[in-house]
C-alpha cells in the first residue's frame, strides 16, 4: 500500500495529552473531600461504611491504572492480575505465615512491584493493541495460574482462602468495618500524596513526555525503556496494595474473583474518572461499584443493557471524564463570582 | 506422527473459526482504526435473526442473506446513531462505548432469546470430509468461504475504487478529505461490511459451538489474537494467524504435560506474545513508521 499510510501524522496520540497541574485537585477542595470521608461513617451503618472502603479500594486500583495509562500512556488490562497477585499474597501470609494485615500490605507492594516491572520488560517492545493484548494475556491466564495443582497447598486451589478480619487494635470502641475503613483510608490517602507527588516529579515528567512523543523524549535524553517499565511497576504495586485491601475486606480470596471482567471494569472506572485525572479515579470507582447496581433494580433481567444505555450516557455528556465535569464545575464558579 | 497429523488437522479446523473471526476484526480495524470489542456480539445477535427467521420456516439461503443485509444496514445504523457522536472523543472514550455495546446486546439477546443453548443447522451437512474423521463437510466448507471471503475482499480493497478510498479514509482521513473523499460515509461503510462479514463467521460457527447469547466470548478472545499474531494491517495475516493459533492451541493441549482445556488459552496467548515480542508488528503486518 501507499507510503503515506506508513506514516502516522503527529498528534495521533492515543493518551490525549493532560497538563500535570490539571492532574490535581487543588489543596482547599482536597482537604474538604478528606474531611467528608473523615466524619460521613460516624453516621452511617456498617453496610455503606464496608461499601465506602471499597469504594477507596477500587479507587486505588483505578489511580493505579490512571498512573500508567495517563501518566506514560500505556494501556493496560492486565490489572486484574496485579491486584490477585496482591490479595494472594495478603491472604497467603495471613492465613498461612501468620503475619499482621497491616505488615502483609508493603510485602504485596513490593512483589507485585517487582511482577509488574518483570512484566514491564517484555512489553517494552509492544504499545498500543499489540499491549492490550499482551496484558490481556496476562489477566485471562492469573485465574488459571492461581487453579495450578502444585499451588493448592497455599493458594486453596478453587475454593479460594478465608481471611479473618482484624478488629479494631487498642480496644477502640468502633466495629470491625469501621476500623478497616479507616485503615484504608489513611493508605489511600498516603497513596494518593505519593502519586500526586510522582507526577509532579522528575520520573513524572519523564513519564508525561514518554506519553506524549516517545521519540522526542528519549533523543532529549529520557531512558525510556526504564521509565515504561518503571510506571509498570508503580502501577503494579499500587494495585497489589488495593488487592491486599480488598482482600481483607471481602475476608476472602478465590481465582474467579479476579477475572478480565475485573481489568474491564477498572479500565471503565479510568474513562469514566477521566484519563490522567488522579481524583476522577474514585469518582470512576464509584461509577464501576454502584452503577451495576443501580442497572439492577431498575430492571433484573436487562440489567446489563441498562448499564450500558448509563454508561453511553456518561460518555456523551462528559467524553473526558469526570475531569471535563469538574473542569465546567469550576468555569461555571468562576463565573458566578464575577458577577 | 499420526496423532500429530490428526491434531494439526483438528486445529486447522478451529482454526477456520478463528480465522473468518479475525477477517471481520481486521477489516473493522481497517476501516475505524480501532478493535471493536462489541464484535462478536453483534455476529452473535446477527445469527440469532437468521436463527428466528429459519425458525418462521424461511430457508437458510434465504435467511442468510435476509440476515447479511440486515447486518450491513444495522452496522451503519450503529456507528450513525452510536459512534459518530463520539468521533471526536478520545480514543479510550470509544473503547468504553464498545463495552457499553457489548453489555447492551449480549443482555437483550439473553432476554429476547434466553440463554439455553440452541441447534443452528449447517447448509454443508456434517459427513466426514473425504473419509477423515477429523474434519467435517462443514468445517471445509467453512474454510472453503473463509477463503472465498479473502480473496473477495482483497479485490474490493485493492481494485476498487471505494476499496481505495475507505483505506484512505482509516489511514490518513485529513489528507482523504481533500481529495473529496466523504469520510464520515467511508466510516460507517466499514462497519456495515465488518458486522455483515461478522454475521457471517457467526453463522458459520454457530453449527460447531451452538447458538446461545455468549456463543462469542471464546472466539472473539481468539479472533483478536489472530488478527494480531498475524498483523492488524493484512486481512491474510489475519486468516494465516486464525490457522495458526487453531494448531498452536490444539498441538499445546497435546504435547505439554499438565495442560487440561483450562490452559489451552493462556499457553496460546503466551506463544502469541512471544511472537509479538521478536515481531511487534505480526506477522504480516506493516511497520508503522512515526513523524517526529
Amino acid at each position: 500500500m501507499s507510503a503515506a499510510e506508513e506514516v502516522v501524522a503527529e498528534g495521533h496520540e492515543a493518551v490525549e495529552a493532560v497538563p500535570k497541574r490539571a492532574m490535581t485537585l487543588g489543596t482547599g477542595t482536597s482537604l474538604l473531600v478528606l474531611a467528608a470521608l473523615l466524619i460521613v461513617p460516624v453516621f452511617v451503618k456498617n453496610f455503606i461504611i464496608f461499601q465506602m472502603t471499597m469504594l477507596l479500594i477500587y479507587g486505588l486500583a483505578v489511580l493505579a491504572l490512571n498512573i500508567l495509562t495517563g501518566g506514560s500512556g500505556q494501556f493496560s488490562l492486565g490489572q486484574s492480575a496485579f491486584y490477585a497477585v496482591g490479595a494472594y499474597t495478603s491472604a497467603v501470609l495471613m492465613e498461612h505465615a501468620n503475619i499482621n494485615y497491616a505488615l502483609t500490605i508493603p510485602i504485596s507492594a513490593a512483589v507485585c512491584f517487582a511482577f509488574g516491572y518483570l512484566f514491564g520488560k517484555p512489553a517494552l517492545r509492544l504499545s498500543g493493541v499489540y499491549l492490550a493484548l499482551a496484558t490481556f494475556a496476562l489477566a485471562t491466564a492469573m485465574p488459571q495460574l492461581l487453579k495450578l495443582n502444585f499451588l493448592e497447598h497455599w493458594t486453596g486451589g478453587v475454593q479460594g482462602l478465608v481471611v479473618t478480619k482484624p478488629d479494631a487494635p487498642f480496644g477502640l470502641p468502633m466495629s470491625q468495618d469501621m476500623w478497616l475503613y479507616y485503615f484504608t483510608l489513611v493508605v489511600t490517602v498516603a497513596i494518593y500524596i505519593f502519586s500526586v507527588n510522582l507526577l509532579r516529579s522528575r520520573s513524572g515528567r519523564a513519564f508525561m513526555a514518554i506519553r506524549d512523543n516517545e521519540i522526542a523524549a528519549s533523543s532529549m535524553g529520557v531512558n525510556v525503556a526504564l521509565y515504561k517499565t518503571l510506571a509498570f511497576g508503580v502501577s503494579a504495586g499500587i494495585t497489589g496494595v488495593a488487592g491486599s485491601l480488598g482482600a481483607i475486606a471481602v475476608q476472602f480470596v478465590a481465582p474467579d474473583s479476579y477475572t478480565i471482567t475485573l481489568a474491564i471494569s477498572l479500565f471503565l472506572g479510568m474513562v469514566v474518572g477521566g484519563v490522567g485525572w488522579l481524583p476522577g479515579s474514585f469518582v470512576g470507582a464509584a461509577f464501576i461499584i454502584f452503577v451495576p447496581n443501580m442497572a439492577e433494580s431498575i430492571s433484573k433481567g436487562l440489567s446489563g443493557a441498562v448499564f450500558g444505555v448509563l454508561l453511553f450516557l456518561v460518555i456523551y455528556l462528559v467524553p473526558h471524564g469526570a475531569r471535563q465535569a469538574a473542569i465546567l464545575g469550576q468555569q461555571l464558579a468562576g463565573k458566578l463570582r464575577k458577577n | 506422527m499420526e496423532l500429530f497429523t490428526n491434531q494439526v488437522l483438528a486445529g486447522i479446523a478451529t482454526g477456520a473459526i478463528y480465522a473468518c473471526m479475525a477477517l471481520a476484526v481486521v477489516m473493522i480495524y481497517q476501516a475505524i482504526d480501532h478493535l471493536n470489542f462489541a464484535q462478536g456480539e453483534m455476529a452473535m445477535f446477527s445469527t440469532f435473526i437468521s436463527w428466528q427467521l429459519m425458525q418462521w420456516g424461511v430457508s437458510y439461503w434465504a435467511a442468510f442473506i435476509i440476515t447479511l443485509a440486515f447486518s450491513f444496514v444495522a452496522g451503519i445504523a450503529i456507528e450513525r446513531i452510536l459512534f459518530k457522536p463520539l468521533a471526536k472523543a478520545p480514543v479510550l472514550t470509544n473503547v468504553a462505548g464498545f463495552i457499553a455495546l457489548f453489555a447492551i446486546i449480549n443482555s437483550s439477546a439473553g432476554l429476547i432469546w434466553d440463554f439455553t443453548i440452541k441447534q443452528y443447522p449447517t447448509p454443508f451437512g456434517s459427513a466426514p470430509f473425504l473419509g477423515s474423521q477429523l474434519i467435517s463437510t462443514h468445517q471445509a466448507g467453512m474454510i472453503g468461504v473463509t477463503v472465498l471471503l479473502l480473496l473477495g475482499l482483497y479485490f474490493f480493497f485493492q481494485y476498487t475504487r471505494i476499496g481505495l478510498a475507505m483505506r484512505a479514509a482509516a489511514s490518513v482521513p485529513e489528507s482523504a478529505r481533500l481529495v473529496g473523499i466523504n469520510t464520515s460515509w467511508m466510516i460507517a461503510l466499514g462497519w456495515g461490511m465488518a458486522t455483515a462479514i461478522g454475521s457471517i463467521a457467526g453463522m458459520l460457527i454457530a453449527p460447531v459451538v451452538f447458538l446461545e447469547p455468549n456463543m462469542m466470548g471464546g472466539v472473539l478472545i481468539y479472533g483478536f489474537a489472530a488478527a494480531v499474531l498475524g498483523g492488524l494491517s493484512s486481512p491474510f495475516g489475519a486468516v494465516v494467524g486464525g490457522f495458526l493459533v487453531g494448531v498452536f492451541e490444539n498441538l499445546a493441549g497435546t504435547y505439554i504435560p499438565g495442560v487440561g482445556n483450562e490452559l489451552k488459552l493462556p499457553i496460546a496467548l503466551a506463544l502469541i506474545i512471544s511472537v509479538l515480542v521478536v515481531k511487534p508488528a505480526g506477522l504480516f503486518g506493516r511497520h508503522i513508521v512515526k513523524r517526529v
